[in-house]
């Protein structure tokens, strides 16, 4: 019977063995994927008592853990959560994390590869371990300025250090409150967070990266780019800016803003823009052709996402256009559609000598012993327009607002440029109002984007240049030093 | 090693190794007792305040059975003991800490203590009281008669414990409740053995020869088809796919080993195939365990799966260490689920060693099964080894997510008291058989220089192994590590 036995004894042999391989396999290939999954409170519940690295923007934390005292240890505390919330985004225990929280999740709880010495030594000294801290390149006195501007008009604005790209400010409106969200009252922030999303104003969406709108008018820049770079114009060009055009084989006319004349038949390109003339910006649209227009948008950063960190929408101008379509997206209608961040590049680009540089909103990450663990390098994503012409854009941009429909924005004291936008691409809502704009125009410091998406006065009123120009005057006054 | 030598007269002694066991046990229940202790440590923060009675009752229950086992089968396997005391132990630490999650803290541990108590107890008995396998060889009908009964009996309106987590595998008497598949097992193995013992030769027969492979004649089916049918029952009512597939596989095995035919294997994987499609299409206990095994995610009875694997994953290669993951997650964590707790806590690393011992156990067992001279413990002892290895392949497979869970038990780990004192019995069993196999045989040449055989079993025909065994002189018939030395005075070999 020996022989049947030592065959038994080799079935039980590759049972074992089964055990082992399966065990070995859960551990190889499985293990990380089932840490990750949602689902897993271990993982989950770890995390969420982590303490957590702050976020900062200057000195003054955004975002920063404080123990607590109960069983996730470490309470997330966001100091004028409603103001950064796009920035921070949140922390929760059922709803994961967004925005940074998010984006530099494996830093801020430490557990990040570049943290691995760090996390040793924390082991062998028996400290709790301490994430890193999130340097961003938001300028506080610019962000409230901003977010105080708005006051309650549904909006975005978004400021940017043309040099470098840094995103100097990020304002969505309106706003939520990730405190509630993050709260340890695991139901109580169940129901802030339904509450929010369910909130008719979406506080929860990033107007200034993440979501698109028409640009209106403030478009006209990129086809004046277009128009500077391919067609040789100079300010002074004569353009033809009848009272209404034709739109090629339609039987629309294209008129100007409440049907009025831009001022002649022949009016200088510098003077079409003071007075946002449609019909000039339209035949400059269709003379330059649609490819030529595309690509000069592509090279201010349309068609690809900026602020990966924050989830940033790509910026949209239409792949195929007839000719009226290609009349109407010059003027920033049809389907041309672009985030508060992308028109804050468009003048950026302009500002900075017609180098685009890449924008960021993380400068460095820090370990908890303040060593900088990452830095960001500035990088330059692209030149839309050569220094000669960025030049000659932003001073036409300083006749808008010295001369044109930006008198809003007019600092004295400071040289500021700008385009309005009003965007009415759909007759049954109310208009979008846009303001673009760069400063001081000598020694460029900031480019701004301001988006106003349902301000709550009369349709009549609404305009880029009296919802919008104040915002972007607020806050260049509180980044320009005078 | 010692060889007794008294003129020409020559005994050999294998060595005993006791104290090797001793030290083996002394340090099986130091290594609970650390556990137990570390639990403590640190779910509370300070030692147990019980430490002394923990410790006296962690070195004295298997020392006192090294003692029994030193006194009445001196020639014992010296590793079962050991191996089967670590797990036992760390099953208790493991249910102390599951026990310390609630609030206030049940006490899951000391009802398994007493069972622990009660499973040593009963392998003293075995071991002093029966000390000779072979005489259970008489009681066929009625151990498999029993063992039957047993298996049947959770159907039994009244003391059924009802459908728990779809199985009804349980009963109740009084307080207790019971799952007496895990005592059927035994018996059954029991009978199983002495049946086939009888019957192997008549089932040894040739029928039909089809690709190569002996068939058994069609009038030889009856036994086969009549467990057959017996663990189909246990499938359809119980709906307990493991116990089922347990009891099919050892019946399967033991006629295999019995009969040296493969034809049997064959038959037996078919109709468990069969069986198995049956279930599966009419059982929907069966399709949802499928179903959770293979799409975890996606269904509600995939839950518990899901949080033993998250337990796994989050215990990694070394583990959380005792008290510091979070076994309680995971459903059942102390029963059904007890190995992926200690892999949650000691890593997949412990668990791996777990496993390892309990390969060692059936290892043990199984070199026990392969030294028997005679054909009932040979075939005892490998059934019992085989359903032991059979038993801890699907249920740890089980809770790994390597196979279909079923409703079996951990062996000496998971909490619950049939199967503790069962599987005390089947130490019990293996010791006084391998205590049979090692202790001190003669040679022909001493039994009857003449040249007569003379079995030691009595009333049967020769088996021809056993006569091999004892005709060669030299080659001693066992199959220890520690090879048997002979040494012949006089020139006489």
């Amino acid at each position: 019977m020996n022989k049947p036995i030592r065959r038994v004894a080799i079935l039980v042999m590759a049972l074992f063995a089964l055990l082992f391989a399966n065990g070995t396999y859960l551990m190889v290939f499985q293990q990380s994927s089932l840490n990750a999954n949602p689902l897993n409170r271990r993982a989950r519940d770890e995390d969420f008592a982590q303490n957590r690295g702050s976020i900062l923007a200057g000195d003054t934390p955004i975002a920063y853990s404080k123990p607590s005292g109960d069983r996730f240890k470490y309470q997330r505390v966001y100091p004028h959560g409603r103001i950064y919330a796009p920035v921070t985004g949140f922390f929760s225990y059922d709803h994961a994390t967004t925005g940074l929280e998010n984006s530099y999740n494996t830093q801020l709880a430490g557990t990040d590869d570049s943290l691995f010495v760090r996390r040793m030594v924390d082991l062998v000294t028996n400290q709790p371990p301490q994430g890193a801290s999130i340097q961003t390149t938001i300028n506080p006195d610019v962000q409230k300025a901003a977010y105080d501007a708005l006051g309650n008009q549904k909006g975005a604005a978004v400021a940017i250090d043309p040099k470098t790209g840094a995103v100097l400010a990020m304002v969505s409106k309106p706003s939520f409150d990730p405190n509630k969200i993050a709260s340890h009252d695991v139901e109580a922030a169940n129901k802030a967070y339904t509450q929010t999303v369910n909130d008719t104003g979406n506080p929860m969406s990033n107007r200034a990266a993440r979501e698109i709108y028409p640009p209106g008018s403030t478009f006209k820049l990129v086809t004046a780019a277009a128009a500077l770079q391919d067609q040789g114009l100079n300010p002074d060009s004569l353009v033809d800016s009848p009272n209404r055009l034709l739109l090629p084989n339609t039987s629309t006319y294209l008129y100007n803003e409440n049907h009025m004349s831009c001022g002649g038949a022949r009016i200088t390109l510098t003077h079409a823009l003071d007075v946002s003339c449609n019909t000039a910006f339209a035949q400059l649209g269709l003379k330059v052709g649609a490819d030529n227009l595309r690509e000069e948008a592509t090279k201010f950063g349309f068609g690809s996402r900026h602020l990966s960190d924050v989830g940033g929408a790509a910026s949209v101008f239409p792949d195929e256009v007839d000719q009226a379509q290609l009349a109407l997206s010059s003027i920033g209608q049809y389907d041309v559609a672009a985030s508060p961040l992308q028109m804050a590049m468009v003048s950026a680009a302009i500002a900075n000598d017609g180098v685009l540089m890449d924008p960021y909103l993380v400068s460095t990450v820090r370990s908890p012993d303040l060593q900088v663990l990452s830095r960001t390098k500035p990088k330059e994503l692209d030149r839309p327009l050569s220094a000669d012409n960025a030049a000659k854009l932003k001073q036409m941009m300083v006749s808008v607002v010295q001369n044109g429909t930006g008198t809003a924005a007019r600092i004295p004291g400071i040289g500021v440029g700008g385009k309005t936008g009003t965007a009415q691409s759909d007759p049954k809502r109310k208009p979008y109002a846009w303001f673009t704009a760069l400063a001081p125009a000598g020694d460029p410091q900031i480019a701004v984007a301001v988006f106003v998406e349902d301000a709550d006065i009369p349709r009549e009123d609404i305009a880029g240049g009296a919802l919008a120009a104040p915002v972007a005057k607020a806050m260049i006054e509180a980044a320009v030093k005078r | 090693m010692s060889v007794a030598e008294a003129g020409d007269r020559i005994t050999v002694v294998p060595r005993k190794r006791r104290n090797v066991e001793m030290l083996l046990v002394i340090f099986a229940s130091a290594l609970s007792l650390a556990a137990y202790v570390q639990v403590d440590l640190n779910v509370q923060g300070e030692t147990p305040t019980n430490l002394v009675t923990v410790a006296i009752t962690a070195f004295l229950l298997p020392l006192l059975a090294q003692a029994a086992i030193r006194w009445r089968a001196p020639y014992a396997d010296p590793v079962i003991l050991p191996c089967a005391t670590l797990l036992n132990g760390l099953g208790l630490a493991m249910i102390h800490r599951i026990d310390l999650i609630n609030d206030p803290p049940s006490n899951g541990a000391g009802q398994q203590l007493l069972w622990t108590g009660l499973g040593i107890a009963l392998l003293i008995v075995v071991i002093t009281v029966v000390r000779d396998h072979r005489p259970l060889q008489g009681y066929t009908y009625t151990l498999g008669l029993v063992g039957l009964l047993l298996l049947l009996l959770p159907l039994v309106p009244g003391i059924s414990s009802g459908d728990l987590g779809g199985a009804r595998i349980w009963i109740h008497l009084g307080p207790l409740s019971f799952q007496p598949a895990e005592v059927a097992k035994v018996l059954l193995a029991i009978a199983f053995a002495s049946y086939l013992v009888e019957k192997r030769d008549v089932l040894a027969l040739a029928g039909w020869r089809v690709l190569g492979i002996d068939l058994p004649r069609a009038r030889d089916l009856g036994p086969i088809l009549l467990v057959w049918i017996a663990t189909l029952l246990v499938l359809v009512f119980q709906n307990d796919l493991g116990t089922s597939l347990l009891f099919f596989a050892l019946f399967v095995t033991m006629l295999y080993v019995s009969t040296q035919r493969p034809g049997w294997a064959v038959i037996g994987i078919v109709l468990f195939a069969a069986g198995a499609v049956f279930g599966y299409y009419t059982r929907g206990h069966v399709r949802v365990r499928v179903a959770a095994w293979l799409h975890p995610f996606d269904i509600e009875q995939g839950y518990q799966l899901i949080q033993a694997q998250f337990g796994l994953a989050w215990g990694g290669l070394l583990g959380r260490g005792l008290g510091e993951g979070r076994p309680g997650l995971t459903p059942l964590a102390r029963s059904d689920f007890i190995a992926t707790s200690l892999g949650e806590e000691l890593g997949m690393a412990g668990l791996f060693a777990i496993i390892l011992i309990y390969g060692l156990i059936v290892s043990r067992g199984l070199r026990t099964a392969l030294a028997c001279r005679e054909p009932f413990g040979k075939l005892l002892a490998a059934g019992l080894s085989f359903s032991f290895a059979l038993q801890v392949f699907l249920i740890i497979g089980g809770v790994t997510r390597l196979l279909p869970l079923t409703g079996l038990t951990t062996p000496f780990m998971s909490q619950g008291g049939s199967s503790l004192i069962a599987n005390w019995v089947v130490m019990g069993l293996l010791l006084i058989i391998s205590h049979q196999v090692r202790r001190p045989m003669a040679t022909v040449r001493d039994l009857d220089p003449g040249g007569q055989l003379v079995f030691e079993r009595p009333g049967r025909v020769a088996d021809s192994e056993l006569t091999q065994a004892i005709g060669r002189p030299g080659t001693g018939g066992s199959d220890d590590d520690q090879p048997t030395q002979i040494q012949v005075r006089g020139g006489r070999a």
